[in-house]
């Protein structure tokens, strides 16, 4: 049997394989590096100006509104890492290897999700700091931006589980990339990351306020802008949200959607491997 | 008795509702031999590969390596196996020691056991002086070899090698046989499965012959060549090959073999030199011309298609012709 510090250490492990393939690859971390900060950039400057007007001008420029934001479409992105390693590495035939190595069975995807979720880390940071240089200022200190990001990236990582089904599901790295950002894109901008829901239609607005990818942009822009951006916006002020409020929906759906996608996703790991 | 350390019996196992990839299929072999299991694509040799390395529960049937149950203990039975599968499952952008020391920190050892046991296993496989270069530069039969290193890290008692030899270079091949007869000299037991007959006479001092997922005959190269009944005649002509198969009727009573490809015809030669007298002699009757005409102890080809009735390399699909012909 696998004691418990044996599977801490195989994840550390298989943790640090996949992320030195970003390091060793470095133009795998480049391009995943410029693609958002590209985003950053052209949201900013192609739809800022127009967006702005949509948005209360307390919180100073577009990119104090779209830097929260964008953090939350990039983990959810990200996330997409996890599905299509996972494919190559069934392709390459190293589940197998692993799989008949007397290592912990959990090792795999536990190391997976967390180089992801590091690797989504890193760019994020990058990005922050980008936006910084172009405007955004934390209006609400350095702390709760640091909490919006964790927060994020946590987001993020429960979303890796969903990807890790959705790979071990579709079995090539092709099929992966596809079938991955078929729910992601609905979910990314029929939300609150670019534009306030309020200039949407009904129908969707209301779709797009209840699901979690607004919830966690929703959050991430309470903690780092304050009180007044659920003031700013009808109908968080009309809920009656807070800061808190917020933050513990987020970590429910973090927690919900975990508990929910990493059974099916070690189910279909135990039955991928026919 | 002998000390027996594969041991699978009636393993069924079935994809998809319908397709028997194992069919009643039972295998057993001694500590130290190796065991080559000879088949076409298709046959089910990955498969029963797969289910003797845990990572495949068959439908029905038991499985015991090294005194393991494959079945009920699976982790037990990793502590003894190594595998090396069909593609060569290393790291490309890790240093060869790197991916080694990996495999060894996943079998427990500590960071300097896993450093010595990857040196060791490098020098073995003549990996040296690549050890420390991605493998992302290595060549295909070098990534072959440093793959069938790290299944040997963690000293396995029998080791799993499924087609190790397809698809590099013939001087690599020679490189991975003579490291693999090697590695039996220090007792590992080992199967593997190919589908050239060379590999299989060379190495193995047992074959057994599996086909749709059965086996159909076993033994040592030579008893198998005997089953097919001694020496055969082979026969290779221009001429049209049906004339020469209904000509060579009259003097075999067993079904001529063809291969289009090298344009030949055998058959058995019973009578050894009687046998080719009397078939020269309906052959020069008929007005055949032939170009050489040879009396030979069988090949496990001949094993091969006397027993299966086709082929070890499955006629080519339809499909794949016709990519080939446009790629031309």
């Amino acid at each position: 049997m696998t004691t418990l510090t044996q599977t801490a250490t195989h994840i550390g492990i298989i943790t640090r394989r996949n992320l030195l393939r970003n390091i060793r690859l470095p133009q795998l971390l480049l391009f995943s590096t410029v693609q958002p900060v590209m985003f950053l950039l052209l949201f900013n400057y192609v739809f800022g100006g127009s967006i702005a007007q949509a948005i209360p001008p307390i919180f100073g420029d577009y990119i104090n509104y779209l830097l929260p934001g964008i953090i939350v479409q990039n983990v959810v992105f990200a996330a997409t890492a996890t599905s299509v390693g996972l494919t190559e590495d069934l392709q390459a035939g190293v589940i197998d290897r692993f799989r008949s190595l007397p290592m912990a069975r959990s090792a795999v995807l536990a190391g997976r999700t967390f180089a992801d979720v590091a690797r989504a880390g890193f760019v994020i940071s990058l990005m922050t700091a980008v936006g910084y240089l172009i405007g955004f200022r934390p209006l609400n200190g350095f702390f709760s931006l640091v909490l919006a990001i964790v927060l994020a990236l946590g987001f993020g990582y429960s979303m890796s589980w969903v990807m890790a089904w959705v790979g071990l599901k579709v079995k090539t790295p092709e099929a992966a990339q596809t079938a991955g950002f078929l729910p992601i894109f609905p979910l990314v901008f029929a939300s609150s990351v670019f534009v306030p829901t309020s200039t949407m239609p009904s129908w969707l607005a209301s779709f797009a306020e209840n699901q979690p990818v607004t919830v966690l942009a929703n959050t991430a822009r309470a903690l780092i802008l304050g009180d007044a951006y659920i003031a700013g916006e009808p109908h968080l002020a009309a809920s009656g949200a807070t800061i808190g409020s917020l933050v513990l929906l987020s970590l429910a759906w973090i927690v919900g959607i975990v508990a929910v996608a990493a059974p099916f996703a070690v189910r279909s790991y135990r039955k991928t491997v026919e | 008795m002998t000390d027996t350390i594969v041991q699978a019996d009636h393993i069924v196992h079935t994809f998809g509702g319908t397709i028997k990839a194992l069919d009643d299929i039972s295998v057993s072999f001694e500590r130290g031999i190796i065991y080559g299991l000879l088949g076409p694509n298709g046959a089910g040799k990955t498969t029963l590969i797969r289910v003797l390395t845990t990572l495949l529960k068959p439908d029905s049937g038991s499985a015991f390596v090294a005194g393991v149950d494959v079945i009920h203990n699976p982790t037990g039975a990793r502590e003894k196996i190594g595998l090396a599968g069909q593609n060569a499952a290393v790291d490309g952008y890790q240093t060869g020691r790197e991916n080694l020391i990996m495999v060894g920190r996943l079998y427990n050892l500590s960071k300097k056991q896993a450093k010595e046991r990857a040196d060791d296993v490098l020098e073995r496989i003549n990996l040296t002086d690549a050890a420390n270069r991605q493998v992302l530069t290595y060549s295909g039969g070098m990534k072959r070899r440093l793959d069938l290193a790290a299944s040997i890290v963690g000293h396995p008692e029998v080791l799993f090698l499924d087609e190790p030899t397809t698809g590099i270079d013939p001087r690599s091949r020679l490189g991975l046989w003579e490291i693999i007869n090697e590695l039996v000299a220090d007792g590992t037991t080992l199967l593997l499965t190919t589908q050239y007959l060379e590999e299989a006479d060379r190495l193995a001092n047992r074959i057994g012959v599996i086909d749709q997922g059965k086996l159909i005959a076993e033994g040592t190269a030579n008893e198998l060549k005997t089953q097919v009944g001694g020496d055969v005649i082979e026969i290779h002509t221009d001429d049209e090959l049906a004339t020469v198969v209904e000509t060579l009727r009259a003097v075999t009573a067993s079904e001529p073999i063809v291969d289009h490809g090298r344009k030949t015809v055998t058959i058995p030669a019973p009578r050894a030199a009687t046998s080719l007298l009397e078939a020269v002699r309906v052959l020069d009757d008929a007005g055949i011309e032939v170009h050489d005409v040879a009396l030979r102890r069988p090949t496990l080809d001949d094993v091969f298609l006397t027993l299966t009735g086709h082929a070890t390399e499955e006629a080519p699909q339809p499909e794949k012709q016709k990519g080939r012909r446009s790629s031309q």
